[in-house]
C-alpha cells in the first residue's frame, strides 16, 4: 500500500518535471527540470530494485549527458524565442501528438502481452552490480560488452572530427 | 526497510537545514536595493556587452570526451567488483583479457584524441 | 556479499531502523556541517600561522568562536538579487550546492555499522553524487548573468568532468583488491593496517595520490582553483552572491572538500580501523582530519596551475595513469 503511494507519487512527479522540460522556453530551465526528471526516475529504478541501473543514471545521465546539453547550449546560445516569431506550430503538434499515441500504444500492447504479473518474486541479488558483473563477464553478454567499447571509440573519434576540422 | 529509505532521510535533511539557513537570513537582512545595488558587477566599471555569447566548441569536446570515458567506468565497475569471484571459475587470463581487450580498444581512441590535439586546451 | 541487508546487522542506535536513520542522520549532517564552519576559522589559523601572522585572536579564546560571528553577520547582510539575473535559478543554486554536498554524507561509514545508509554500491553514489555539484554551481554562474560568474562557471564544469575520469578511474582500485562495492566491506578488507595506500605496495600508494588529487580537483582547492580564481574572475560563481546565500557557496566548499577526505580516507587509509590500536569512530575522524589539513597545507603552499595545463594534466597523463592502475591492481589479485 505504502508502496503503491510512493510509485504514485514518484510517477506523477515524473510525468510533471518532463512535462516541464517541454514546456519551459528557457533553454537553461529546460535542462535542469530534466536533471529532476532523470532523479525521479532513478529512483523508480530504485523501486523496482534495479539498484546499479539507478545510479548510473544519477551518474551517466543527471551527471554527463547533462553537462553535454549545458555545453551544447552555450554552443549555440540558445534563447527563448517569442512564441510570435514562430511558425504555426499546430501541424507538427498534431503529428507529434499521433506518433506519441502510437508508441503508447505500442508500450501497453507489449506490457501486456509481457504477462508481468505472472512472474513472481525477483531474485534477492536482483539489480545488484554484482549480478551485473556476473552475466557480462562470465561470457553471457561479453560479445555486446567487447562492441560497446568499439562504440565508444567510434563516438570518440566521431566528436574529435566534429569539433578540431580544421586540423 | 529498504536501504535507500535513509538515502531519502539524509536528503532532506539536508533540504531542510540549507532552507532554514536561506530563510533566517531573508527574516533578518535589511532589503534596501538601489539601482547601482542591483546592477551587474564588474568591478566597479559600467558593464560592457553582453553576458549571453557563444561558448568554444572545446567545452562540447571536453563534454563529449567525459560522458564516453564516464561510461566506460560504469562498465569497469561491474568488472571491478566481480573480479575476485570470477577468478575462482575462470582463469586469471580471461578474466583480465576481457577487460584488456575493452580497454585497449579505448585507449586506440584516447591515442586518436591525443594524436589530433583533442586535449590541447587552448 | 549478494543481496544487500538494509542495515548492518550491529550497532542500531534504536531498535527501529527508520529512526535510526532519522537519528543519525542528523547527527551526521549537523556535526559535519559544524565542523565544516569550524574548519573555516582552522584554515584562517593555519594560514596565518605558515604566514607568521596571529590570525583571528578577538572572538573567543583564540578567535575560536570566529565561525559563529561570521555565520551571525551573514544572517544580518542584506540579500542583494541584482536585477538582471534569472530569479528562479538563482534562489535555487545555493540550496541544491549545499544539498549535494551534504547528501553524500548518507553514505560514508564513520564506524562499524555506523553508516546512515549501508547501500551496496556506496562508492559509486558517493561519487555520482559529488559530481552533481557541478550542476549547480554551473547554474549559479549562468542565472547571476555576469561575466565573471559564466566563465567561473563553465571553468567548474570543464575542470570537475575532467578530473571526475581519473577519479573514478583511482576509485576502482580498492574495489579490485576489496572485491566489493560497499564502502563498509571495503575498510574491512584492510583490516590490520593493511590500507590500500601501502599495500600493494605499486599500484595502492599512486591510486591514493591520484584518487587525492582528483578530489582536490573536484572541490576547486588549489593547485585546481581556477573557476573561482579570485585575481581573474574576482570570485567566480559567487560574484553576485551576498549574505548568507554567498555562506551556502562558502559552506559546501568546505563540506565538499570533508567529504572527499572522509572518502579517501575510507578508501585507501582503512576508514575506522585501526589494527592493534583497536577500532572506532575515534580513528575514521581523525583520519578525515589529517587529510583535510593537508589540503590546507596544500592550498597555502603551492601555486594555481593555468586552466589549459589543468585540463592537459588530467586528460593526457591522469587518465590513462588511471587505467594502468586499474589494470596493474587487477593483475596483482590474479598473482597473489
Amino acid at each position: 500500500m505504502l508502496q503503491a503511494v510512493i510509485f504514485y507519487l514518484l510517477a506523477i512527479a515524473t510525468v510533471l518535471s518532463g512535462l516541464a522540460v517541454i514546456t519551459r522556453r528557457n533553454p537553461i530551465a529546460s535542462a535542469v527540470s530534466l536533471v529532476v526528471t532523470f532523479f525521479f526516475l532513478a529512483a523508480l529504478y530504485v523501486m523496482l530494485g534495479a539498484h546499479f541501473v539507478a545510479v548510473t543514471q544519477v551518474l551517466v545521465y543527471a551527471g554527463a549527458v547533462m553537462v553535454l546539453f549545458v555545453f551544447v547550449i552555450m554552443l549555440l546560445n540558445l534563447r527563448g524565442t517569442d512564441p510570435r516569431e514562430l511558425p504555426d506550430l499546430a501541424p507538427r503538434g498534431l503529428v507529434g501528438l499521433a506518433v506519441a499515441g502510437f508508441i503508447g500504444m505500442g508500450l501497453v500492447v507489449s506490457i501486456d502481452a509481457l504477462r508481468l504479473v505472472d512472474m513472481g518474486p525477483v531474485a534477492d541479488d536482483f539489480g545488484t552490480i554484482q549480478q551485473v558483473g556476473t552475466i557480462i563477464f562470465d561470457g553471457t553478454y561479453l560479445l555486446p560488452f567487447e562492441v560497446a567499447s568499439a562504440l565508444l571509440t567510434v563516438a570518440m573519434v566521431g566528436a574529435v572530427v566534429l569539433a578540431k576540422r580544421e586540423i | 526497510m529498504n536501504p535507500y529509505v535513509p538515502v531519502a532521510f539524509a536528503i532532506l535533511i539536508a533540504i531542510v537545514f540549507s532552507l532554514v539557513f536561506v530563510g533566517l537570513s531573508y527574516y533578518f537582512g535589511p532589503r534596501r536595493p538601489t539601482k547601482t545595488k542591483t546592477a551587474v558587477y564588474e568591478c566597479g566599471m559600467p558593464p560592457v556587452g553582453t553576458t549571453r555569447q557563444r561558448f568554444s566548441v572545446k567545452f562540447y569536446m571536453v563534454a563529449v570526451l567525459f560522458l564516453l570515458f564516464d561510461l566506460e567506468a560504469v562498465f569497469l565497475y561491474p568488472w571491478a567488483t566481480q573480479y575476485s569471484t570470477l577468478l575462482d571459475s575462470f582463469p586469471g587470463t580471461f578474466v583480465l583479457g576481457e577487460m584488456a581487450v575493452f580497454l585497449g580498444v579505448l585507449f586506440i581512441g584516447w591515442f586518436y584524441c591525443l594524436k589530433r590535439g583533442a586535449f590541447q586546451w587552448d | 556479499m549478494n543481496g544487500a541487508p538494509p542495515v548492518a546487522a550491529s550497532g542500531l542506535l534504536f531498535n527501529s531502523a527508520p529512526l535510526h536513520a532519522l537519528v543519525l542522520g542528523l547527527v551526521v549532517v549537523s556535526l559535519c556541517m559544524g565542523v565544516a564552519a569550524w574548519s573555516i576559522w582552522y584554515e584562517r589559523k593555519f594560514a596565518a600561522r605558515m604566514q607568521n601572522r596571529p590570525g583571528p585572536t578577538e572572538v573567543g579564546p583564540w578567535g575560536l568562536l570566529q565561525p559563529i560571528a561570521d555565520g551571525l553577520k551573514m544572517l544580518q547582510k542584506e540579500d542583494i538579487v541584482p536585477a538582471a539575473v534569472d530569479r528562479p535559478l538563482f534562489e535555487l543554486a545555493p540550496l541544491l550546492v549545499v544539498v549535494a554536498s551534504l547528501g553524500t554524507l548518507a553514505v560514508i561509514p564513520w564506524g562499524d555499522g555506523l553508516v546512515i545508509a549501508d547501500l551496496h554500491i556506496g562508492v559509486l553514489f558517493a561519487l555520482a553524487l559529488s559530481s552533481l555539484m557541478l550542476l549547480p554551481v554551473w547554474m549559479a554562474g549562468w542565472a547571476s548573468n555576469n561575466k565573471y560568474a559564466l566563465l567561473g562557471g563553465m571553468r567548474a564544469i570543464a575542470q570537475g568532468v575532467s578530473y571526475e575520469i581519473p577519479l573514478l578511474l583511482a576509485a576502482t582500485v580498492p574495489i579490485v583488491l576489496a572485491g566489493s562495492f560497499r564502502l563498509g566491506d571495503i575498510v574491512e578488507a584492510q583490516a590490520g593496517l593493511r590500507w590500500f595506500a601501502l599495500w600493494p605496495p605499486g599500484p595502492g600508494a599512486v591510486a591514493f595520490v591520484l584518487f587525492f588529487m582528483a578530489s582536490l580537483a573536484e572541490a576547486n582547492r588549489i593547485p585546481f582553483d581556477i573557476p573561482e580564481a579570485e585575481s581573474e574572475l574576482v570570485a567566480g560563481v559567487t560574484v553576485e552572491y551576498t549574505g548568507m546565500k554567498f555562506g551556502m557557496f562558502y559552506l559546501a566548499e568546505y563540506l565538499h572538500t570533508l567529504i572527499a577526505s572522509a572518502i579517501a580516507a575510507t578508501l585507501f587509509l582503512g576508514g575506522w580501523d585501526m589494527g592493534p590500536l583497536g577500532a572506532g569512530v575515534h580513528w575514521m575522524v581523525l583520519k578525515t582530519l589529517v587529510l583535510f589539513a593537508v589540503i590546507f597545507w596544500i592550498r597555502w603552499s603551492w601555486l594555481r596551475l593555468r586552466a589549459d595545463q589543468l585540463m592537459a594534466l588530467s586528460w593526457r597523463w591522469l587518465v590513462p595513469l588511471g587505467l594502468v592502475l586499474v589494470m596493474a591492481s587487477a593483475t596483482w589479485v590474479v598473482l597473489a
